[in-house]
């Protein structure tokens, strides 16, 4: 991985990694602006941000980057088709109301597009659920059921099965477990998160 | 060519006549402006402020009138959200205004005060106005252009009418289209002034009366817009004006009265009545579709932000019901669409559209944020 984006969280340091040099990038639940300050300053993207944490949006802004205060299931609709490079949806598809929608309009948005998640077929969270009986409550999934924001769980092999029923096309894959990445065998034991890349040729 | 109130404001005279949106061209146009900071030697520095309906150009400095601090002496000074140790802040008393502007009051080439033989104005012919002063200053790229509200609405207009002019846009509690209730409200205000008998038909200056009770009144209902009900409440409440019981008459029996009593009767010393006629038509006019595709344009409004160069940053706050969310999300949403890049939050602040003139940390964050880079 790039030397220049070691200090991001590792699945931003893949997307980071993987972005092509002078893209323009559409950040969805762009945090505090963390990976579009990295891919501007490193990668010299033309990066903007959706996110709904006026907070958050605030510190985009005062770091010189564009982010627009807004909610991923409902705003993505006001962006024209093929506007971005690359939509990047990184540990949010789990927390909006429909998932499935978001996807659709992150590849009709995004030439291609970027989306990481935790895997909740991780070996520690069947574990977890399997001797204890109860919602698992990990290193990357840290609340409790009732307040938790990530209201649609998935796996790995749920999404590898998503992309597939929906003709959606992988174009890289990356596994990540601790805090680097793991070889692809037995990835929905094996990996707490993953990163795809995916398009829609 | 005085204006009605002469304070001692630098001014420019224009050379020519200024072309107006409603096809006439006004003669003799003197705008009144203060500074503040210097101008560097690259000319790049250089930041427009445009101020709101009855404000002025007295931004950081004390009004000649009323003594009070500048209305936004807490944003604009050394060390400040707008940094005058790094910018040169420009800010003009707008066309149609009173505070040393060319407007109604001033004096036609007749010697007379023009009243309503002063053509009607639009926003755009504000910021005519403003880019006429910045040629004459020397300034040939503006590092940003502000404003809220009717600053807000000039701001717009710039980036779109002179897309070269502003590397960076900030518009607080605004629009790109005057809502219905707005105009509606605005409405209310004229027909206050009209309807007093001082007014005289807007011939009132050799009378040596001025619709003073009209404008107050007008002063008043607008005032209410730029509250909350969150803040009436905190300041007022139901409670009673010096009293221990209601006096069963029409007085200011409750404190929320005798504060808009004198929020009415203090604004009359301080502005003219033609010019609040002027003004609220402009904004009541302004639409920036029409502006670019002229009256009964079908398109959508990020078509008329189709070709601008700036950056922005486009702020709302949650308790402004006069310019609510809805609208700045539309900017922020046509601005987008058309891939111009742009920052929008809504910010959490009590003081409903007056928010932005107030004391708001998280606002006084985003501006320094956006402006320092």
């Amino acid at each position: 991985m790039n030397r220049i984006v070691a200090s991001l969280r590792t699945d931003l340091a893949v997307i980071a990694a993987n972005v092509a040099a002078g893209a323009k990038v559409l950040d969805i639940g762009c945090g505090d602006g963390t990976l579009m300050a990295a891919l501007r300053d490193e990668r010299g993207c033309d990066a903007r941000g959706l996110e709904i944490d006026p907070h958050n949006v605030a510190a985009c802004v005062g770091q010189g980057l564009s982010a627009i205060q807004g909610d991923a299931d409902t705003d993505l609709a006001l962006y024209p088709d093929a506007s971005f490079d690359y939509a990047i949806l990184s540990q949010t598809l789990q927390t909006t109301r429909r998932p499935d929608q978001v996807m659709e309009e992150l590849l009709r948005i995004g030439r291609r597009a970027f989306v990481s998640f935790p895997n909740f077929a991780h070996w520690r969270v069947r574990m977890d659920l399997l001797t204890h009986g109860r919602m698992p409550v990990t290193r990357l999934l840290p609340v409790a059921w009732y307040e938790t924001p990530n209201i649609h769980h998935l796996t790995i092999a749920d999404f590898r099965n998503f992309v597939a029923e929906r003709g959606i096309r992988v174009k890289g894959a990356w596994y990540l477990a601790g805090d680097g990445l793991i070889a692809p065998a037995l990835a929905n034991w094996r990996a707490e998160h993953a990163v795809f890349l995916l398009s829609r040729d | 060519m005085a204006s009605l109130f002469t304070p001692c404001s630098a001014v420019l005279d224009l050379p020519q006549a200024l072309p107006l949106d409603g096809g006439q061209s006004l003669e003799g146009v003197r705008i009144a402006y203060e500074t503040y900071g210097t101008l560097n030697a690259a000319r790049d520095n250089a930041i427009l402020i445009c101020h709101a309906t009855t404000g002025d150009q007295f931004v950081a400095s004390p009004h000649p009138i009323t003594g009070k601090p500048g209305w936004w002496d807490r944003t604009v000074g050394p060390g400040k959200p707008i940094d005058t140790e790094r910018f040169y802040v420009i800010c003009p008393n707008v066309l149609g205004s009173c505070m040393g502007t060319t407007g109604p009051g001033s004096l036609a080439s007749d010697g007379q005060p023009y009243g309503l033989r002063f053509p009607v104005i639009t926003i755009r012919d504000m910021v005519r106005a403003h880019v006429a002063l910045l040629e004459a200053l020397g300034v040939p790229r503006l590092y940003a252009v502000v404003g809220g509200s009717m600053g807000g609405m000039q701001a717009l207009s710039l980036s779109v009418n002179w897309p070269d002019l502003a590397e960076r846009v900030l518009v607080l509690a605004t629009t790109a289209v005057m809502p219905v209730q707005n105009i509606a409200f605005q409405e209310v205000g004229r027909q206050a002034i009209m309807a007093d008998p001082d007014w005289q038909g807007g011939a009132y200056h050799a009378s040596g009366r001025a619709p003073d009770a009209g404008l107050a009144v007008a002063r008043m209902a607008a005032h209410i817009t730029y509250l909350s009900e969150e803040t009436l409440s905190q300041k007022f409440g139901r409670r009673l004006q010096d009293r221990e019981a209601k006096s069963f008459g029409f007085g200011a029996d409750f404190q929320v009265e005798s504060y808009l009593r004198y929020q009415g009767s203090s604004f009359t010393g301080r502005f003219d009545a033609n010019s609040y006629l002027y003004i609220t038509r402009a904004m009541s006019y302004f639409d920036l579709g029409e502006e670019r595709f002229g009256a009964g344009h079908s398109r959508r409004l990020s078509e008329a932000f189709a070709g601008v160069k700036a950056r922005f940053c486009v702020v709302s706050f949650d308790t402004d019901w006069l310019y609510p969310t809805a609208e700045s999300r539309k900017i922020a949403h046509a601005l987008n669409a058309v891939g111009a890049p742009v920052s929008f939050m809504e910010i959490a602040a009590p003081f409903g559209h007056d928010s932005f003139l107030l004391d708001v940390p998280a606002l006084d964050h985003v501006m320094a944020g956006f402006l320092s880079r």
